[in-house]
């Protein structure tokens, strides 16, 4: 089956900087209502505004391979990146997951991501891989990032938020 | 038509699985690269025969009316068709045709039912102390509902005051009965319980369970969607007050459902929707109601749908319930001992040799639910995956998720091969490790020979 890529069978049993790490400045928790699988999503931010970068994303995942190895990519992809880079990443990987399979999904902006391309051919299968993501803007949304330059999210997935420690 | 044998309790021959399989033009579809389609999730919804499709067209192309209204023909004809449907359906469960209501779906049936209890105002006259529920009062459930049989009563707590209590699921999938006597006390005003789950194919006792609820003056709630589609249900003796099932999982179309209940209850119970057809008079200062089961029925109705759903019981009728039933059984006895050879895949629910219902759900070993189900899915095997609408069962389980086939009479042995040959490919695949493990898919039912030693979690959890 192409949907299940190396890359994806690598992230998901081992997935890359998981674990709840402090200190961060947003903590969310995002679930996909039709299967249940969760992440709890932390993030820590440094220096503020357009300057700011993601200096961590730690994080608790479970579910599907698709949904544990996308938010393992997300992690490793945004991670050191300025928060602008970080939402273009995002708006790539969505964009590339809702297109059917007509996107094959640039490596220079998504990196591993690509490996997800044939995700797209799955709509059933997009939310899990958006999980991770939704639950990254949201955190951003709640650490006071102004994710407006991002149209609104294709995710449904539920979530809940707890402000964490300022770092 | 199908081979129908005479013989009432014969089991169906591979011929007349084969010809009634003729019936449903879906089945003979190809799924992913042309793969013949291996329907195995009739739970969620089952196809519909063209008997079925017919009658739905028939009505159109024939009579279309709004029912109870006007006095032209067709509006005569199409009112006899609704009408006849409905004492199809009634007899069929071996109830009268004024105790059954047509709904959408059986969640608007429970709705119905959960709504009467708020509806009934405590300053009504004359009010039945049966349906008015306060703080103090009690609902019980069990922890194996589907939510369609759970949140309901939850928001109804929320109306009223009233507090929501459930019965346990044991680890064999069977209900904590031990502890029925401290849930169901002279607070408990409804039991409600499903008559066989749709995750672990578990069978209620609803008649001693009806009975240990009617002994506290408790109403009895049975959600019957599993059921009535797969084994023989009559109403007259199953001890329950209200069943609730779906026309679309009973070979019917979607967009009906069916709320039974008592002439006597239904007689005092409050309107849930209110309008059209369903009054008996109105004035700009307040109405009165029509008699069960109009009373409940706001609104034009489903016609088509009621008039399909009734073909779909005369079809399920000319073949027998108790035949489908045994050839249901067979499936599933026939998967059971398929997954029961892979010591990697864990069946929750009862046992086997246990009677179960139509649904088998599974984890594999170190593999996500729905990471099983893409994999059959690429082998043109239609299964559900999730936590199918019963999610508080699930974390019971102790599982975010399984993997579901059920089953419906269209269904064969050599799909329960498809489907076991195809589970093969998983642990592979997600290179679970299968030591010891000697795959042989050419064995009867494509089983696995040899134990297997396992690493790994039933779901994937990173930390």
């Amino acid at each position: 089956m192409d949907l299940y890529q190396e890359l994806i069978l690598e992230h998901s049993k081992r997935p890359h900087r998981s674990g709840l790490r402090d200190p961060f400045d947003a903590e969310v928790h995002h679930v996909n209502p039709t299967c249940g699988d969760e992440v709890t999503l932390r993030l820590a931010l440094s220096g503020k505004g357009a300057a700011a970068v993601v200096r961590d994303v730690s994080y608790r995942a479970q579910g599907c391979s698709i949904s544990v190895a996308s938010t393992s990519v997300l992690a490793e992809e945004v991670t050191g990146r300025p928060v602008r880079e970080a939402l273009a990443t995002f708006e790539a990987m969505r964009s590339m997951l809702t297109s059917r399979g007509t996107e094959p999904g640039d490596a220079e902006t998504i990196g591993d991501g690509v490996a997800f391309a044939g995700v797209s051919k799955y709509p059933a299968r997009v939310k899990c891989a958006l999980l991770g993501w939704a639950a990254f803007t949201d955190a951003l949304a709640r650490a006071g990032v102004d994710i407006s330059t991002i149209s609104p999210t294709v995710s449904a997935s539920g979530s809940t938020a707890t402000q964490g420690v300022s770092s | 038509m199908p081979l129908r044998s005479s013989r009432v309790n014969a089991p169906l021959s591979d011929r007349e699985v084969a010809a009634l399989r003729g019936e449903f033009p879906v089945l003979t579809r190809t799924v992913r690269d042309d793969q013949p389609l291996v329907y195995l999730d009739s739970g969620a919804t089952s196809h519909k025969p063209t008997t079925v499709l017919d009658a739905e067209r028939s009505f159109y192309e024939q009579h279309n009316a709004a029912v109870h209204r006007g006095a032209h023909q067709l509006a005569e004809e199409a009112t006899d068709d609704f009408e006849a449907a409905r004492a199809t359906i009634a007899a069929f469960i071996g109830a009268p045709a004024d105790e059954v209501v047509f709904t959408k779906n059986a969640t608007e049936a429970l709705n119905l039912v959960a709504y009467a209890f708020s509806n009934a105002s405590p300053t009504d006259e004359p009010k039945d102390a049966r349906f008015v529920l306060g703080p103090g009062d009690e609902i019980l459930v069990t922890e194996m509902e589907h939510h369609a049989n759970l949140v309901p009563w939850q928001e109804l707590c929320r109306r009223t005051g009233a507090t929501l209590r459930w019965v346990p699921v044991r680890a064999d999938g069977s209900l904590e009965v031990s502890d029925l006597d401290a849930l169901l006390t002279d607070r408990t005003k409804v039991f409600a319980f499903t008559h066989v789950s749709n995750v672990l194919g578990t069978i209620n006792p609803v008649t001693e369970l009806a009975e240990r609820a009617h002994a506290v003056g408790a109403l009895v709630v049975v959600d019957a969607c599993q059921s009535v589609p797969h084994l023989a249900v009559d109403v007259a003796t199953l001890g329950a007050d209200f069943i609730a099932f779906s026309g679309h999982k009973l070979y019917g179309p979607m967009g009906i459902g069916v709320l039974w209940g008592r002439a006597e209850l239904l007689e005092v119970m409050p309107a849930f929707l209110t309008g059209g057809s369903m009054i008996e008079t109105v004035t700009m200062e307040r109405s009165t109601y029509a008699p069960a089961p109009q009373k409940f029925e706001a609104g034009v109705p489903n016609a088509a749908q009621a008039i399909g759903l009734a073909a779909a019981v005369t079809w399920v009728e000319a073949i027998g319930i108790d035949r489908i039933a045994a050839h249901e059984s067979a499936l599933v006895d026939a998967l059971m001992t398929g997954l029961a050879a892979r010591p990697w895949v864990r069946v929750v629910g009862p046992p086997p040799g246990t009677p179960r219902g139509g649904a088998v759900a599974f984890l594999v070993d170190g593999v996500h639910a729905h990471d099983v189900g893409q994999v059959l899915d690429d082998a043109g095997v239609a299964v559900r995956v999730g936590h199918h609408c019963a999610w508080p069962l699930h974390r019971a389980l102790g599982a975010a998720a399984t993997t579901r086939a059920s089953f419906a009479v269209y269904n064969t042995l050599d799909e329960v091969g498809v489907l076991l040959r195809a589970l093969d490919r998983v642990p592979a695949i997600f290179g679970v490790d299968l030591t010891e493990t000697d795959t042989d898919t050419d064995t009867d039912l494509g089983a696995t020979d040899g134990a297997a030693a396992l690493r790994g979690e039933s779901t994937r959890e990173a930390s």
